[in-house]
């Protein structure tokens, strides 16, 4: 038998017996980032493409979302922090090796171009409520503004491709730097929150379309992305399989132990392979409602946010 | 048995209580700040130190108390040139900040009244509480003599209020640090070298080659030297003997771990002696030159082989012969330990005295590595009028032990309960500086006892266990607040040091010396305190020892040339040892006179019942006794005690790590307090243990109540040394109680 | 200069003082403490092993602590010690999921705190107080950059180990065993 336990007593708050120093703002803040990232990167993606008419929901409708996703996954990011007041530090350097920092310093930037990006077709998209609000009568620097933002449609677009792939593996990075957390030490997580952000994205925006072929074909895109994410999932199981004990240790939490039932159960049945099943069922024309499978989806993500933050902090290297 | 008069006051008495205890709950919701703050000053912050010696336990490091411009103590470091501690204190000493911090503290004088009905304590000024105690001892001297009053103590405050007792009138005194602590091993050691063991022990274990510890746990028994000592051995390579039915951390250290069945040591130290004795590795030189009575010890251990022995202890004899044959190669540089906390099966006299031939067996007594010759320097006396002579005292009453050299505790308590008819009737109790609810066995004998009094006053500086029955209760300051005795221990090298009031005493607290001047003046013995301030005692003192105050306010310790002779025995020079025969005793004529065994014999313990474990107690290295419990310091790193469990006890029993139980005595005593398994492979099967000190259950002790359990509460059954006195603790038995067998009642 | 700690498992007693001393030298919060001790009993009875260690920040070599930090808070300075600028730190948490020892926690007053080997001391020419006070005196402090220095000829004469190697920090807290 061997024992190992504290003799000093030590039962330190968030630390002992096992971390909790992130809470459910950072799940958050992650699913929000990836969402985001989701939508951004296919919003100009099709309007490089050149399909802004053709998918409007996805180029102008659903990018309502990111702008107020990122503000509120800041938010929520600031909200975890212990020492808030100092928060500005976070933008007096950058550090290349600390993803914490990449992901301030991308927020920092991508926020800004997804609310002008929204704000290009909110006359568009949302002529109803700007007709109710006026806001183009009452200021009218807006005018210039907006045309001015339009002009530039094309150079954002470019630029938030990179940055919203980078947002999206941000996201999985950010946990999967720690070495120290078994559980997130796996280099998949960078790919699996992209795909699984970009699934979401795609998801939002089978909500937002009020196209029936636009919704068809994210439906589709959806479904390839679940399949990735599926495969991705499977490849990370087997790859805490061939890992050290910790990460056996770890990755019992999944399969077996305690966050089985909500990984296996509302992860992976109801948040991939139920919609992917009525996803492929849509596509061969049995009639379900799209909004279905994607909501699961959207579900299922924010879900699985909450089991890696919360099952990583459970694993450690010693003790 | 007399009604139960003396309720213990459990509530929280008025205004005290509630206050100690929103004081408490404050401290654990807002002291961060404060802390923070100083966190930021910490650097800064400019600090002068005052020399003192620690009372947190009895081995009073000298250290330095450090304290910034407001006053407040940051930390407490050892002196450097102290040789109780080579400026090193242990956990306690260095936690000791936590005994002045601690918010629990008492107070205000209390006394015992009634309000609406029910018994609570009243805070008075010290004016009356000091009226009442005096009026107390005048009734009492009146009525029954002054023998009748009792004092029972420990450390420091114990000396100052001994003074007043004794020119009261009174020797009726004891403290538990006799006959349930060290007290066999003296008379063991007396009988055998005419000499005592005294503390600190004179163990040479800095240039031992082999240390044999027979139970001693040193490492988790943090006395000072002893550990710092036994880590050079360590270093040093010296080979270690440890016989524990427990994997103590030193057995954990040691080359050779006997884990014995527990009290069978006895036949373990004979077959040792029959070992040294026929395989010829005895210290011949030794045995011809100092002692006396070999043959017959060679004649009475001839039979107590180690196959003989390892029918009785499950030691392997190849063990016991390769154990033995170590010390012999080390001798005399060998140590076989005494032990300190000796009172273990009842014939721990003869056991301590069978650790004593054996020494006497390697020629390590007054040899280098083994026990050198202790010298101390005597601190003249601060002149006062003779002392009365009692008519009967502490000697009287253990008259039928023989060998005790104190005052046996329980004796005390029984002359209290049969204090009617009885030539030695004790009426009133002074208590101070020991718990004895929580140091002596038998908690129901000294409860009552307790009713049976007419008068108890506790003086103490925690609202601890046995405070809540006292009729006045006196707060003392702690030892970082007052001026005490200076300390003048024996050691290689005689040594003096003092303790200076680092800070003011907090609340309305006061240091015993005043206490006792205080009485004393009102009882008509002010001729005995001379003096406004124990600063001027100390003062007169250091001047006849060649010092002065202002020298040791900067030093702190004073370290002497010897003057008695050399640290060993010399060659080719005689030595007389303090025995009757001036040789060192195997055989006791002594004892023999007095219907003993002249020579230790084994006798079996009784052994737990079917269902039963032998309680197994010690001590926690970061607590000392149940005083510390509630230290914010140190509960900090422990609060509550475990009950270790064997995996395969935990197995039958269906338990599991951290579970809580409770623990039924043979004689049906129930813990009044879950206590938490640990399930660990450092216990025997037939043994659980625990940490002692812990389970209070005094409410106002807010970090310590109702946490873990009292080891001392489960021993209701003692056995007695007939040679001494001494109680023997370790012959009770526990069964593991699942189920809360208080739900229907309340505590 | 590369500053190390060397603990001697076979002398120490697990007794914590080097836990209070760090206390009240550092002033640690109430509940929360910058070292503390673990105690490993392998084995079966009576055939057994207990390591006691005294544990804290291992001042990695690769510290993860300091490349996660996204503000710079967590800092080396000369002799490889790791340090919390405690007014630059946000309290964003990454450095503590990081550490594989567990060795860094929240202050109360919100930023991160943890072993800083007694810097403050270092400077005085002092001992870090957990070594200084050891009773068992088996704690070494010292540089390893020094050949003739009392860890790097421990290091060179005794067989010794680091927590959780695998985790790649490179500790420069060495027990011997
Ligand atoms: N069950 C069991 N019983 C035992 C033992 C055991 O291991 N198990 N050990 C035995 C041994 S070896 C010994 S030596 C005895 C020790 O027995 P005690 O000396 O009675 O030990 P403590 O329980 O520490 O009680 C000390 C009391 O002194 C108070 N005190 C502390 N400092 C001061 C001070 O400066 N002034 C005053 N006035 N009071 C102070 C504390 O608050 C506490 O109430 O216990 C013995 N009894
Ligand atoms: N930290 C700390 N240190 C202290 C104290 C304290 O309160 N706290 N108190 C001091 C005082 S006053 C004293 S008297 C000493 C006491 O310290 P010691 O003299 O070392 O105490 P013991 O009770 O003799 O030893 C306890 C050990 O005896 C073992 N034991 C139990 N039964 C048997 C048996 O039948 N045979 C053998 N061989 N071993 C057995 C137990 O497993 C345990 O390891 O400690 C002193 N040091
Ligand atoms: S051994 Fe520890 S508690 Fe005892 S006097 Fe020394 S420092 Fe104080
Ligand atoms: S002070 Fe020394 S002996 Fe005690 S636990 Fe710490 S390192 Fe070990
Ligand atoms: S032990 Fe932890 S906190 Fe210390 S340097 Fe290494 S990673 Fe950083
Ligand atoms: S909590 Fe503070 S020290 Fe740690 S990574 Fe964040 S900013 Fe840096
Ligand atoms: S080096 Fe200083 S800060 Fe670090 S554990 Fe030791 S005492 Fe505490
Ligand atoms: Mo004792």
């Amino acid at each position: 038998m061997q024992e190992e336990l504290f003799t000093s007593g030590r039962n330190i708050p968030n630390i002992d017996p096992y971390l909790d120093v992130w809470h459910w703002p950072i799940a958050l803040y992650l699913f929000l980032g990836g969402l985001a990232a989701g939508i951004l990167f296919f919003a100009a993606l099709f309007y490089i493409l050149g399909k802004d008419e053709v998918y409007p929901g996805a180029v102008k409708k659903a990018t309502v979302i990111p702008p107020i996703a990122l503000s509120v996954g800041l938010l929520a990011l600031i909200y975890d922090l212990t020492h808030p007041l100092y928060a500005w530090q976070l933008y007096t350097t950058f550090r290349i090796e600390s993803p914490m920092s990449w992901g301030a310093w991308v927020l920092l930037i991508v926020t800004p171009i997804a609310f002008l990006w929204t704000f290009s077709y909110y006359r568009e998209a949302f002529g109803g409520i700007e007709s109710k609000l006026k806001l183009f009568n009452k200021l009218k620097f807006l005018n210039t503004f907006e045309a001015w933002v339009i002009k530039n449609r094309m150079n954002m677009a470019y630029a938030l491709i990179p940055l919203s792939l980078i947002l999206g593996v941000y996201t999985g990075i950010l946990l999967s730097a720690f070495n120290a957390r078994p559980l997130w030490n796996n280099a998949i997580l960078g790919p699996l929150f992209l795909v699984s952000g970009l699934s979401t994205g795609a998801a939002a925006i089978i909500i937002m379309s009020k196209s029936m072929k636009e919704k068809h074909l994210f439906g589709k895109i959806d479904l390839g992305l679940i399949i990735v994410e599926l495969a991705l999932i499977a490849h990370m199981i087997m790859g805490y399989y061939a890992g050290s004990q910790v990460q056996l240790e770890a990755v019992e939490l999944l399969v077996g132990g305690e966050f089985t039932l909500i990984f296996f159960g509302v992860v992976v049945l109801l948040g991939l392979l139920l919609p992917a099943f009525l996803e492929v069922g849509e596509i061969m024309g049995i009639k379900i409602p799209v909004i279905i499978p994607a909501l699961l989806v959207i579900i299922g993500g924010l879900v699985f946010r909450f089991v890696m933050v919360e099952a990583g902090q459970l694993t450690r290297y010693l003790y | 048995m007399p009604t139960s008069r003396r309720k213990f006051i459990k509530i929280s008495a008025l205004g005290l209580g509630g206050l100690a205890a929103t004081g408490g709950a404050m401290n654990l919701m807002g002291m961060n700040p404060l802390l923070d703050a100083a966190v930021k000053e910490n650097v800064a912050r400019k600090l002068s130190r005052t020399p003192t010696y620690c009372e947190v336990c009895f081995w009073k490091c000298a250290g330095w108390v450090y304290t910034d411009e407001q006053q407040n103590i940051t930390k407490i470091l050892g002196n450097d040139d102290d040789p109780h501690c080579n400026g090193r204190l242990c956990p306690r000493g260095t936690g000791g900040i936590g005994m002045y911090t601690d918010e629990d503290r008492l107070k205000t004088p209390l006394i015992r009244s009634i309000v609406n009905g029910e018994e609570t304590f009243r805070e008075v000024s010290w004016e009356e509480a000091l009226d009442l105690i005096a009026s107390k001892f005048t009734e009492v001297r009146e009525k029954y003599g002054p023998e009748s009053f009792a004092l029972l103590k420990h450390g420091s405050p114990g000396k100052h209020l001994e003074h007043l007792f004794k020119a009261y009138g009174s020797d009726t005194i004891a403290e538990p640090a006799y006959a349930q602590c060290r007290g066999p091993r003296e008379t063991g050691f007396a009988l055998t070298f005419g000499s005592w063991v005294g503390s600190p022990e004179p163990t040479d274990i800095r240039d031992t080659e082999c240390l044999v510890l027979i139970g001693s746990h040193i490492g988790e028994n943090m006395h000072n030297t002893q550990v710092q000592e036994m880590s050079d051995a360590i270093d040093r390579g010296a080979t270690i003997i440890t016989v524990d039915p427990r994997l103590s951390t030193a057995a954990s250290k040691s080359d050779h771990w006997l884990p014995i069945k527990p009290g069978t040591d006895m036949a373990l130290l004979l077959a040792w002696m029959h070992v040294l004795i026929y395989e010829d590795l005895y210290n011949k030189d030794y045995v011809e030159k100092y002692t006396t009575g070999f043959n017959k010890l060679k004649e009475h251990v001839r039979t107590c082989t180690p196959e003989w022995a390892y029918a009785i202890t499950t030691i392997e004899p190849e063990v016991i012969r390769k154990t033995a044959r170590a010390m012999a190669a080390a001798a005399p540089a060998t140590i076989v330990h005494p032990g300190r906390h000796v009172t273990w099966y009842g014939d721990d006299a003869q056991r301590a005295r069978a650790v004593a031939m054996l020494n006497g067996l390697l020629g390590s007594w007054g040899n280098r590595g083994g026990f050198y010759f202790k010298e101390g320097l005597k601190v003249p006396k601060y002149p006062h009028p003779e002392y009365p002579k009692p008519k009967w005292g502490w000697e009287a009453i253990g008259e039928k032990y023989p060998y005790a050299q104190m005052g046996i505790t329980q004796e005390l308590i029984k002359a209290t309960i049969e204090s009617e008819h009885n030539e030695h009737p004790i009426k009133a109790w002074m208590v101070a500086g020991t718990n004895l609810t929580q140091s002596l066995p038998q908690q129901e004998k000294t409860i009552e006892a307790i009713n049976n009094l007419d008068f108890l006053v506790v003086v103490d500086t925690m609202p601890m266990d046995i405070t809540g029955y006292a009729d006045v209760v006196l707060p003392e300051c702690t030892y970082l607040e007052r001026y005490d005795g200076i300390r003048s221990a024996p050691n290689r090298n005689p040594s003096i040091a003092v303790r200076i009031p680092a800070v003011k005493p907090k609340y309305q607290s006061k240091p015993a010396w005043w206490i006792s001047k205080q009485i004393g003046e009102r009882l008509g013995l002010g001729a005995y305190f001379d003096y406004d301030d124990y600063e001027e005692v100390i003062e007169w003192q250091l001047k006849q020892l060649g010092t002065s105050l202002e020298e040791m306010k900067k030093i702190g310790v004073k370290n002497f040339e010897r003057t008695s002779g050399p640290l060993y025995l010399k060659e080719d020079q005689d030595h007389e040892f303090f025995t009757s025969s001036g040789k060192v005793e195997f055989y006791s004529k002594d004892l023999k006179s007095k219907g003993f065994d002249p020579m230790p014999v084994y006798t079996p313990h009784p052994e737990p019942p079917e269902g039963y474990y032998r309680l197994n107690y010690g001590r926690s290295p970061v607590h000392t006794f149940s005083r510390t419990i509630n230290n914010p310091n140190l509960s900090a790193l422990k609060d509550e005690n475990t009950l270790w469990v064997h995996p395969k006890v935990a197995r039958i029993r269906g338990l599991q790590k951290t579970q809580e139980v409770w623990l039924k005595n043979q004689d049906g005593v129930v813990s009044d307090f879950p206590i938490k398994v640990r399930v660990t492979e450092r216990i025997r099967w037939d043994s659980v243990y625990m940490y002692h000190g812990f389970g209070h259950a005094n409410k106002k002790l807010s970090r310590a109540f109702g946490k873990g359990a009292s080891d001392s509460q489960l021993i209701t059954r003692t056995a007695v040394d007939p040679l001494m006195g001494g109680t023997g603790l370790r012959g009770n038995f526990v069964t593991i109680l699942t189920e809360d067998p208080h739900k229907n009642s309340v505590i | 200069m590369r500053y190390a700690m060397v603990i001697d498992t076979k002398k120490c007693v697990g007794c914590s003082d080097c836990v209070v001393a760090c206390q009240t030298e550092n002033n640690v919060p109430e509940g929360f403490c910058r070292d503390w001790i673990t105690e490993v009993v392998s084995g079966s009875y009576p055939n057994l092993e207990l390591e006691l260690r005294s544990e804290r920040c291992n001042h990695c070599e690769e510290a993860p602590c300091v490349r996660c930090c996204p503000t710079g808070a967590s800092h080396v300075v000369e002799g490889g010690i790791v340090l919390v600028n405690a007014s630059e730190c946000i309290g964003c948490g990454a450095c503590i999921a990081s550490c594989p020892y567990d060795a860094r926690f929240q202050h109360p007053d919100g930023h991160v705190d943890k072993c800083t080997f007694c810097h403050h001391r270092l400077k005085k020419g002092q001992l870090p107080a957990c070594v200084s006070v050891c009773p068992t005196k088996c704690m070494y402090f010292g540089d390893l950059d020094d050949p003739n220095s009392e860890v790097s000829q421990l290091l060179k004469d005794r067989k010794y180990k680091t927590l959780a190697p695998e985790a790649g920090t490179k500790p420069h807290v060495f027990y011997l065993i």
